[in-house]
């Protein structure tokens, strides 16, 4: 094996290493929320802004940046899965185990990471198929969803949106997934700044502060729109 | 003077191979100025009385400075008051009819030997893979001859607190020992002393330490919690950080 490999490999199998990449992933996947959350936002602004922010996506690079986007988020997320799931499947071996539960501090968050992780996957391989591959739905069809704008033609994604999220069951998902994913990033992106040995006591109140509001500020970005949709104020 | 009547739930394990089970045992007329092994010590004499097997447990000067005594007292190591160890937990913060669990620190890393007793040879390996500096023997150096900025020598005192007892991998979910690693890394890290070696320390007693199977952190501080020292998670997040540089460092060394 060559060196560099080697080094790849002995921090891969080490349990810091696999937590910085966790940590790294974690940092790409965290900012990528706030980007898509971002985009969202301009469904309040009304339908032109939206689906012309979507005609962006799709065109910047002539088309490749939607691309080199999906692989690195693509990388990140198996990454972070693999990682997580090999680094918990050793922590449930490793025989902590009492007749008396005498946990002190841990979070009720942090308790369910693996688990808000895992609904977190099964949402985004719903979101996939349900906005992006558009499965078992019209959103297609171009005489459904198509606007033209001063000539020339747009995908109508602000349509989409709204139809995605007229239907409870997609948007009660929705909802309970991004809350889901709240309590994740609360202890994960205080987390990012433990695993790559950025934080400290005296920071540790910010920290923890700074994640939160960060959730926060994630949960009801994005839990407002489908419920925007719902209570027909974004229509 | 105040009696105490408790029940105990003990863990007993004959030897490592020997499942274990929780044995129900009363303790009738403990003084509250008995320490908690002091307890035991009167239950164990009972037991002796009866010609059967004492409770077996760790303990030497039972004044919170070896790192042996190791029991985890309802569900908590070294019991859920602040900053002490088992041998300074006292009866009087009991009350009259209290149900005590007694178990092990608990980690497959630490196998039980017998009873209360477990094995924490593990942690002599870590320290041996790198908690250690190479000096030129001879008389001592005088005093003051290495200067430490006061904060250096702070931090370096306060990882260099820690006791070696184990409490942060058993009241650890995932039995991580990296309060204990980065505290005894830290402490060498952080004086100059300790500066030659540093990478190659840090490198080695992470590698050792996940070679022994001790669990991954996850960042719920049980272990700050638990520690009879106090020993503070920013070793933790020291040991990170030197970890990350020594490995980047190793990889480019290697190219
Ligand atoms: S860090 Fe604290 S709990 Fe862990 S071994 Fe040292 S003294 Fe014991
Ligand atoms: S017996 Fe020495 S610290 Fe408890």
């Amino acid at each position: 094996m060559s060196s560099p490999l080697l080094s790849i490999t002995k921090l891969w199998s080490s349990s810091i290493g696999k937590k910085i990449v966790v940590a790294l992933t974690g940092i790409v996947l965290t900012l990528f929320l706030a980007g898509h959350l971002s985009g969202n936002l301009l469904m309040y602004v009304g339908e032109h802004a939206f689906n012309e922010y979507a005609y962006f996506l799709h065109h910047m690079l002539h088309g490749g940046g939607v691309w080199i986007a999906r692989i690195v988020l693509l990388v990140c997320i198996t990454l972070h899965i693999v990682a997580t799931v090999q680094l918990t499947i050793q922590n449930r071996n490793s025989g902590t185990k009492y007749q008396v539960d005498g946990t002190q501090r841990s979070s009720l968050n942090s308790k369910l990471m693996i688990w808000s992780g895992l609904t977190i996957i099964a949402f985004i391989i719903y979101h996939i198929l349900h906005f992006t591959a558009r499965v078992g739905n019209e959103y297609n069809n171009p005489d459904l969803y198509k606007v033209i704008y001063d000539g020339k033609e747009y995908h109508n994604a602000y349509k989409m949106v709204i139809d995605g999220f007229s239907w409870f069951p997609a948007t009660l998902f929705y909802v309970i997934a991004v809350t889901l994913l709240c309590s994740h990033l609360s202890h994960g992106v205080a987390s990012i700044f433990q695993t790559l040995g950025l934080r400290s006591s005296k920071t540790d109140a910010l920290i923890n502060k700074g994640a939160k509001l960060y959730s926060i500020i994630i949960w009801v970005g994005f839990i407002s729109i489908p419920i925007s949709v719902m209570l027909k104020i974004i229509k | 003077m105040a009696k105490l009547n408790l029940t105990l739930k003990i863990w007993r394990q004959p030897s490592p191979d020997n499942d274990g089970w929780i044995e129900t045992r009363k303790a009738n007329g403990i003084p509250t100025e008995a320490s908690f092994l002091e307890m035991l010590d009167i239950v164990n004499q009972e037991i002796l009385e009866e010609g059967a097997d004492p409770i077996h447990f760790d303990h030497d000067c039972r004044e919170g400075i070896c790192g042996m005594c190791s029991l985890t007292i309802n569900g908590v190591p070294h019991s859920k008051e602040e900053g002490v160890t088992t041998c300074q937990v006292h009866m009087r913060k009991f009350n009259d009819g209290d149900t005590i669990w007694i178990e092990p620190f608990r980690a497959n890393a630490f196998p039980v030997m017998k009873d209360l007793i477990v094995d924490r040879t593990s942690f002599d390996n870590i320290i041996a893979a790198g908690g250690y500096i190479d000096v030129r023997t001879g008389s001592a150096p005088d005093a003051n001859s290495v200067p430490i900025p006061k904060d250096q020598a702070d931090w370096a005192f306060d990882a260099a607190t820690c006791i070696g007892c184990g409490a942060c991998v058993a009241s650890c979910k995932n039995s991580s020992a990296m309060l204990f690693v980065s505290a005894k890394a830290s402490h060498l890290n952080t004086l100059p002393q300790g500066q030659p070696e540093k990478d190659k320390r840090v490198l080695a007693m992470v590698r050792q330490m996940d070679e022994e199977g001790f669990g991954n952190c996850t960042n719920q501080y049980e272990c700050e919690a638990a520690c009879p020292k106090l020993i503070s998670a920013d070793n933790i997040s020291k040991l990170n950080r030197d970890f990350a540089l020594a490995s980047a460092k190793e990889a480019v060394a290697t190219v």
